[in-house]
């Protein structure tokens, strides 16, 4: 019999709010969802590491994202109110239900696809969890004040990799470029605000998305400037949908892998 | 008419002292006390109510944790308690007690630096310095300043990888957070 500590329930009028938990709910499974599938990709390298110290390191992130979906997916549970555990969420939706952005959802590829990834979600994830420490929602602001200690150790670590790597050699820098390419198409998703995301700001829940883009610039900018690496001369926000439901079928395999367990087994607990 | 019964409940202070007795169950050399992850301790009629807060949000000794203040607590007679999980404010190193300090400077873990927590706004300051720490951790085992950091991230989410320069041992720093 395992004794989990239950969650104290602070009051918060916010999520009382019967109008709006439909898309308080949506909104709180994005934030979960793209915690679980990134923690999800960077624990894929477990065991496959380039170094152990490297190893290690994507296994320690990979644990804090995944920490960080049972608090974003248990919170949107309660809100929906019907009976979901944050597992259920985990582990029982289909991808169309799923409401991570598709930059996340991506193959890992090399080591250096995995950091580039990791390097422009974390500026953004830095930036809207320092936004969402000022939320009108107390339960929102105490997960993102906790999330945001260990996101800022990411962003260091990912920001000093993308330099080492694009200030490196010939073959890690043009691997680095090539990521960036890659997934430069992507990365806007994660600014464009639709119905879900107005409703949350204009609640006071979370800040606009948009508002956060001055900072991930100059944060990107900076980091990108020092790697030696060119931003590409595409748009950043053609790829779009995933916090939709929308996904690329990389998303079912991930799935597949991730839901079996529970799927074969209902209930299966250790 | 109802005949009850007074029993003396164990003072929280008593409760306090029991928890000094609990350690951490992968740095077993400190205690769930001089970590600073209990943040209150109170009775709820005859239910002792114990709040935890995590160290690290996906550490996997958070329910072992809780299992073994559970079983210690049952041990000393404790019938009804309830855990609760306090995430604010959230934990930080500032909590872990001097003495536990230097318990994991002699279990061969460097202590926190205090002040020294990472803040996102210093990652392209960083980036300039890469592969550099901006931290002086001296060495647990013999006191040298000459260390390197080989990764931010250790054996467990609470820790980072550091090498002696000078007598050549790793060792863990455990990170201010």
């Amino acid at each position: 019999m395992a004794a989990i500590a239950e969650i104290t329930a602070a009051p918060d009028p916010v999520l009382a709010d019967d109008g709006l938990k439909p898309a308080l709910f949506d909104w709180l499974c994005r934030m979960g969802d793209n915690c679980l599938i990134l923690g999800h990709r960077l624990s894929e390298w477990c065991g496959h590491g380039p170094a152990l110290e490297e190893d290690i390191a994507l296994a320690n992130t990979a644990l804090d994202l995944i920490g960080h979906t049972q608090m974003w997916l248990a919170l949107a549970a309660e809100v929906e109110g019907k009976g979901r555990s944050a597992d259920d969420l985990a582990f029982l939706r289909d991808a169309m239900k799923f409401r991570n952005a598709k930059l996340v959802e991506l193959p890992s590829g090399d080591m250096a696809v995995t950091l580039m990834r990791e390097f422009l979600f974390d500026a953004w994830h830095f930036e809207m969890l320092t936004g969402l420490t000022e939320s009108a929602s107390p339960r929102v602001a105490e997960i993102a004040a906790k999330a945001l200690k260990e996101v800022s150790y990411h962003l260091e670590r990912s920001s000093d990799l993308v330099v080492r790597l694009g200030d490196g050699s010939d073959e890690s820098h043009r691997r680095m470029q090539d990521a960036l390419n890659r997934l430069w198409p992507y990365a806007g998703e994660l600014f464009t605000a639709d119905k879900v995301d107005e409703a949350a700001a204009a609640a006071g829940i979370a800040p606009e998305l948009a508002a956060l883009r001055a900072a991930w610039d100059k944060t990107v900018g900076e980091v990108l400037g020092e790697a030696t690496l060119t931003l590409p001369e595409i748009r950043f926000d053609v790829h779009q949908g995933g916090k939709q439901g929308r996904h690329t079928e990389h998303l079912g395999y991930i799935l597949a892998e991730m839901q079996f367990l529970q799927r074969a087994y209902p209930g299966a607990e250790w | 008419m109802v005949n009850t019964v007074a029993v003396a409940l164990p003072s929280t202070d008593q409760v306090w002292k029991w928890l000094d007795q609990v350690p951490d169950p992968e740095i077993p050399v400190v205690s769930v006390t001089e970590l600073g992850i209990i943040r209150e301790i109170r009775w709820e009629g005859d239910t002792l109510v114990i709040a935890v807060t995590p160290t690290y949000s996906g550490c996997p000794a958070t329910s072992v944790i809780d299992l073994s203040i559970e079983a210690h607590l049952h041990g000393q007679g404790i019938g009804k308690l309830r855990l609760e999980r306090r995430l604010s404010p959230p934990w930080t190193t500032d909590w872990v007690t001097p003495d536990a300090r230097e318990k994991l400077r002699a279990y061969g873990i460097a202590p926190p630096i205090d002040g020294t927590a990472p803040d996102g706004r210093t990652a392209a300051r960083a980036a300039r310095m890469a592969g550099r720490s901006n931290l002086i951790v001296a060495c647990p085992r013999c006191g040298s300043g000459h260390t390197e950091r080989v990764s931010q991230f250790g054996s467990t989410p609470c820790k980072a990888a550091y090498r002696c320069k000078d007598c050549l041992e790793p060792f863990d720093y455990f990170k201010c957070h």
